[in-house]
């Protein structure tokens, strides 16, 4: 019956799903080997250039070395000091949204302030983070006007991801936490916080994507200085991060080499930050199964 | 008691703080650049800052029109999402209707990577790759064109294309497939018939999506489009509004300065109206 209907279709109609079907694979196939063009080419173009002294020095000018470490130092910080500040924001954020938010003008007002949050281009708030974090605020160009930024931009992803993760944790509970004679904040705390450890997960590790990533908001707020110091001396002081020193040294100086030394290391650590996002998620969506 | 419920008054206080700085950090950042960026076009002139073909704010009689960098962005966007939106269309109606669940699995994984590569990643490839082949191909004498950039936008786009298309084809109602294929259409009929006009609301947020990443792109962008404030032309040096903002700012003072942030004002209004048409589209995809 098929074969026959087939055998009778105008010449038109078989040329657009003929083309049509083409167009898919020939679509996917591209971005599926334009991806793997990419990791293969970078990683190929930079393990090369990876020593462990590249990794363990800071660069010298007397000595005529390019080192790194200094560039992971900072990052790192940035990392660390970004997310201890965004967790408990976006938490509590989100939770006053699930538990306690009942004017449907507010709800509405974070909602549109967290799409508005998630749509402004790193750019801005580069401009913004140097204008209010580094000159009104006074904190110079510096890892924590840098960090401070970052918050502000992972603010909603964190939200987010807690707010779809309160949303598993049963009603029952919270009404029997309740029922027990439980206070609100007892509730939140015994019942609703630890219902909400899968998305302060999933959120840190899209969080700490974002971040390895970011450059454009990093560049006038945090600044590109190598110097090397423990992470309360860097915090106020100025230093790239491995994004930002990739930026500096292959269009300020031209050294290639070291920028796809370094574009490797991130597209590792990229590799690894979306394995860990895929595993999360499968782990956590098993556990709610069970 | 009175002390429980004044405790429960007060946590419900912090709460509610921890919720509304979302709203302020939004303020936070309206008022700012409204605030720095008023003077620059107060002094210029709206009329000769938004039209003016010209910058050159170092010479003896200083020019601030942005005209060339608002028409690079829109050039640049428009060009990436031609290119873009297709190839990315066309590879999320096959991996939502067509694959199967290890291809669908395989590529969406590419695609999550291909999202989580950092821009300044993008740029280095697109500075070693596509410049010099343009140079040669087109031979030009400088490769850093708005070509190169909108190459290097175009796939940056893709990832949130795909995904976005994908979640909205895989919505569309397996009844109304069935009743297509039942009345004689064949499958590719009816994925591109039946399920992608069901599915519209969410591919326009998508190709909204994509134009308010490619009009906000900075460094890829800063790194292989040459830099030059220009009137956009395909093969020659150009600078975004992005980029304009971005490559001054280290040295400029003053009423430069200034206008540095007026642009980036002109960028935030225009990312502002890509964001009320996205949230229109999926509120529609929502319903």
């Amino acid at each position: 019956m098929n074969t026959n209907l087939k055998g009778k279709m105008k010449i038109g109609r078989k040329v657009y799903i003929g083309l049509m079907k083409f167009g898919m694979l020939l679509c996917t196939a591209l971005v599926a080997t334009l991806t793997l063009f990419l990791i293969v080419y970078i990683l190929i173009k930079g393990i090369p250039n990876i020593s462990w002294e590249f990794l363990s020095t800071k660069p010298s000018y007397l000595s005529d070395r390019i080192g790194i470490l200094p560039d992971i130092l900072n990052t790192l910080y940035i990392v660390i000091t970004t997310l201890i500040i965004v967790i408990p924001l976006g938490v509590g954020a989100a939770i006053y949204l699930t538990e306690y938010a009942n004017n449907k003008k507010i709800v509405a007002a974070i909602e549109f302030a967290a799409e508005t949050l998630s749509g402004i281009p790193s750019i801005i708030y580069g401009l913004v983070g140097m204008l209010f974090f580094c000159q009104f605020m006074g904190l110079k160009t510096s890892l924590i006007a840098g960090s401070l930024t970052l918050v502000i931009m992972n603010l909603p992803n964190v939200m987010r991801t807690t707010q779809e993760s309160l949303k598993t944790v049963p009603q029952s509970y919270r009404e029997g936490a309740l029922g027990l004679g439980a206070g609100k904040w007892r509730m939140i705390r015994t019942v609703v916080l630890p219902g909400c450890v899968d998305g302060v997960i999933t959120g840190c590790i899209l969080s700490i994507g974002r971040i390895l990533g970011e450059s454009a908001a990093l560049l006038f707020t945090a600044g590109f200085a190598h110097a090397m110091g423990n992470m309360f001396e860097a915090l106020t002081s100025p230093g790239a991060s491995l994004t930002v020193a990739l930026y500096v040294y292959a269009k300020e100086q031209g050294e290639f080499e070291v920028a796809f030394a370094i574009a490797a290391i991130l597209m590792i650590l990229t590799l690894i930050i979306n394995l860990s996002a895929t595993m999360v998620q499968k782990h956590f969506e098993k556990r709610r199964k069970v | 008691m009175k002390k429980k419920r004044l405790f429960e008054n007060i946590v419900h206080g912090i709460f509610l703080i921890l919720g509304l700085i979302t709203v302020g950090f939004v303020l936070l950042i309206t008022i700012y650049l409204i605030v720095s960026g008023i003077p620059a076009i107060n002094e210029i002139g709206i009329i000769d800052f938004l039209f003016g073909a010209e910058w050159a704010p170092t010479k003896s009689e200083p020019q601030y029109g942005i005209l060339p960098f608002i028409l690079t962005s829109v050039y640049g966007t428009a060009g990436a999402i031609l290119i873009g939106v297709p190839i990315g269309f066309m590879t999320a109606v096959y991996l939502s209707k067509v694959a199967n669940k290890k291809v669908r699995a395989m590529v969406e994984t590419a695609v999550n990577l291909l999202a989580g590569i950092p821009s300044v990643v993008y740029g280095l490839v697109g500075m070693l790759i596509l410049v010099p082949n343009i140079k040669k191909i087109f031979d030009i004498p400088d490769g850093a064109s708005l070509l190169a950039a909108i190459i290097v936008l175009a796939i940056m786009i893709l990832p949130s294309i795909i995904k976005v298309s994908i979640t909205s084809l895989d919505a569309v109602p397996k009844e109304y497939e069935d009743a297509s294929l039942a009345l004689g259409a064949t499958e590719t009929e009816t994925f591109f018939k039946v399920s992608v006009p069901a599915a519209k609301s969410g591919i326009a947020a998508a190709v909204v999506l994509g134009v308010g990443r490619a009009i906000g792109e900075a460094m890829a962008v800063m790194m292989v489009s040459g830099n030059v404030a220009n009137m956009p032309s395909l093969f020659e040096s150009v600078r975004f509004l992005t980029t304009a903002v971005s490559s001054e700012m280290a040295y400029s003072s003053g009423l430069q300065q200034q206008a540095l942030f007026s642009i980036a004002l002109v960028l935030f209004l225009f990312i502002m109206l890509i964001n009320v048409t996205l949230n229109f589209f999926l509120k529609k995809e929502r319903k």
